[in-house]
């Protein structure tokens, strides 16, 4: 008897596992996509290591397009995907030895250091043919001005999500992360280049400022706002503003067209005083073993009905003008994801990689805010 | 023969266990060039209120966990037998599910608008503030390593003879005294290496206090993984850090065995 419920239970963990894994996502539509140079690798047994940010790729969740998935089996390659929730982790991986990636997505910022010290590897853009779908404006940026080393992937602005029912002001801006009405309902950024770029912001001073003396003004206002803060988080601004557990926090645009999606009480603010735009870009680490399968695996990343289904997925701008063309007018015209060109030339500033004694003095700096009491 | 199979023990433990500790020590005294410095341990300094913040957490879990767990596995230990296993398997349970899981749960059971205080709300009481506390920060240690208590005590005080308690209790002892005289002395090597099974995760942990902690409730572990993960990239300032913990371990470690010690030596029934 005991042995008949035993295999009745197994066999009710089994279907109800097979239940959880039935939900379907969407395909991805290959017409437009000339399969032809995706066979190469097909029956060969390559893997790909790819890391890319946390919640940053359409991933067949709530029936969209499941990409990594598409790409195996277009072109029979395995994706070992990894996720990290910040540049610094992803460059204290890199720097480690440890990580063997052949596709990394790095800021702007970053691009330049680990390019500065040798590791990321040069791209043969003849092997990617879609680069010609990136507008040409997200081309020969600072942090890459001769294109050799990184391909747009996403792009966006850091602002302020909200919750609009306890926030009734008209107009703010980054000192509202200052302002003591709301203490201890604050987030804030958990890494350093982007939390002393809205100290730097309020202050008047470069988001790429590298003297002492600016650097310490900023850790100076930081260190001010703690006390006011609740938590310093990274991704989990997605559960703490959904669930209300904090009133505003600030964060990139893109995810939080996704949060306003799903949460009506939220809202999103571009600080008119200024703000950070990033791009995010995929580059090859010198490392890679498969460096063919990139670029092929960058390729696919560019097809415009990619891009589209990532597009939805992470809320992020599109730098690819085909993807673009394809979106709808609500994304388009949401007001977060493509501001006006007045505002994103006149008002917003890149970061581009500190010389390596002032990023040291922002990494002290940042551990002792952090640390101290 | 007793050598070749004991061969791949120690194999492994010069591979993960020396080996590291040898990179540990080397990492914390050079700098990024790898010329020697002390610059990293002088440096540790710095973060004394952190490494007390930390010692202070982890010890008062470690006493909470011994004065819930203590009586709980006094009790399972006098069950009859048949129900022992069921109670051991209750208790081990929740373990099986992932830690950070768990930590997770608190948020959403502490939170302002979390399942206590919208229950609170609900008798017109609150909300209060639970999360990103201190009092958060004990609870999820206490919550995530009292099993690691509750086993070593179990398994000593169940192997404690029934007949030399009901001896003391035929020659007069009340019930209370041959806990006291009898059960505690017996397992006094449960209690140890419970107190360190506890007391050493809890002083190193950084995922609860991150999760659970708030802005400033940062412990020595997060700093310590700061400085190897990203965010203020410092693997030799870390390798100081943790060189220092490591010392201050094995000082308390040393402490506590020393009790032992002592307390074994006064043992009449041992």
């Amino acid at each position: 008897m005991k042995k008949i419920i035993g295999v009745l239970c197994t066999a009710l963990i089994l279907t109800s596992l097979a239940g959880c894994a039935g939900t379907e996502s969407a395909v991805l539509d290959t017409t437009a996509i000339d399969t032809e140079i995706y066979s190469s690798f097909d029956g060969q047994g390559v893997e790909l290591n790819v890391a890319n940010w946390g919640e940053y790729i359409s991933d067949g969740s709530e029936g969209r397009v499941d990409v990594i998935d598409e790409f195996e089996k277009l072109t029979g390659i395995k994706v070992n995907y990894t996720t990290y929730a910040t540049n610094e982790e992803l460059y204290a991986k890199m720097r480690a030895g440890a990580a063997d990636y052949d596709i990394i997505v790095p800021s702007d910022y970053m691009v330049s250091k680990l390019y500065n010290e040798g590791m990321l590897a040069d791209i043969d853009f003849s092997k990617i043919p879609n680069y010609a779908n990136i507008d040409e404006k997200y081309k020969n940026l600072a942090f890459d001005p001769e294109n050799r080393y990184s391909v747009p992937y996403f792009w966006g602005i850091v602002g302020l999500i909200y919750d609009k029912n306890k926030i009734t002001e008209p107009d703010f801006g980054w000192e509202i992360l200052w302002d003591e009405k709301y203490a201890d309902n604050l987030l804030m950024f958990d890494n350093p280049r982007d939390a002393f770029a809205i100290a730097e912001n309020l202050l008047g001073l470069s988001l790429n400022s590298s003297d002492e003396a600016s650097l310490k003004a900023a850790a100076d206002k930081l260190r001010e706002q703690k006390p006011l803060v609740q938590a310093y988080v990274m991704d989990e601004v997605f559960d703490k503003m959904a669930a209300s557990e904090a009133l505003v926090a600030p964060y990139y645009a893109g995810d939080a067209v996704t949060l306003m999606e799903e949460n009506d009480h939220l809202g999103f603010v571009v600080p008119e005083s200024g703000t950070n735009m990033f791009v995010d870009s995929v580059c090859i680490p010198k490392t890679s073993k498969n460096t063919d399968a990139a670029h092929l695996f960058i390729n696919f990343l560019l097809e415009p009905q990619v891009g589209v289904a990532n597009t939805y997925a992470v809320g992020y701008s599109t730098p690819n003008k085909k993807t673009f063309e394809l979106l709808d007018d609500e994304m388009k015209n949401n007001g977060i994801s493509y501001l006006d060109n007045d505002y994103l030339t006149n008002h917003t500033e890149a970061f581009s990689a500190l010389p390596e004694e002032a990023d040291k003095l922002m990494s002290e700096l940042w551990t002792s805010i952090r640390s101290g009491e | 023969m007793k050598k070749l199979t004991s061969a791949p023990y120690l194999l492994w433990m010069i591979i993960f266990v020396l080996v590291p500790l040898f990179m540990v020590a080397y990492f914390a005294f050079t700098d990024s060039g790898g010329a020697f410095t002390l610059a990293n341990i002088i440096k540790t300094k710095e973060y004394a209120p952190i490494f007390i913040k930390s010692i202070t957490f982890a010890a008062i879990s470690t006493v909470i966990c011994l004065l819930l767990a203590y009586p709980l596995s006094y009790i399972l230990s006098s069950m009859k037998l048949s129900v022992q296993g069921t109670m051991l398997l209750i208790i081990m349970l929740p373990m099986w599910m992932n830690f950070l899981l768990r930590t997770y749960a608190w948020q959403a059971l502490l939170g302002n608008n979390g399942i206590i205080n919208n229950l609170l709300g609900l008798i017109g009481i609150g909300p209060f503030k639970l999360l990103n506390t201190q009092g958060a920060v004990i609870l999820g240690m206490v919550y995530d390593y009292i099993p690691f208590m509750i086993l070593p005590l179990y398994t000593v005080m169940a192997k404690i003879d029934k007949s030399i308690t009901e001896a003391a209790e035929d020659l007069g002892c009340s019930k209370l005294q041959s806990v006291i005289k009898i059960t505690v002395p017996l397992s006094i090597p449960g209690i140890i290496s419970g107190i360190t099974m506890v007391f050493v995760p809890a002083i190193s942990t950084f995922i609860i206090s991150k999760m659970l902690g708030g802005s400033s409730n940062l412990l020595i572990g997060d700093l310590i993984e700061m400085q190897f993960l990203g965010n203020a990239y410092n693997p030799n300032l870390g390798a100081g850090i943790a060189l220092v913990l490591m010392i201050i371990i094995l000082i308390v470690m040393a402490i506590i065995n020393l009790i032992d010690k002592s307390d074994s030596d006064d043992k009449v029934l041992m």
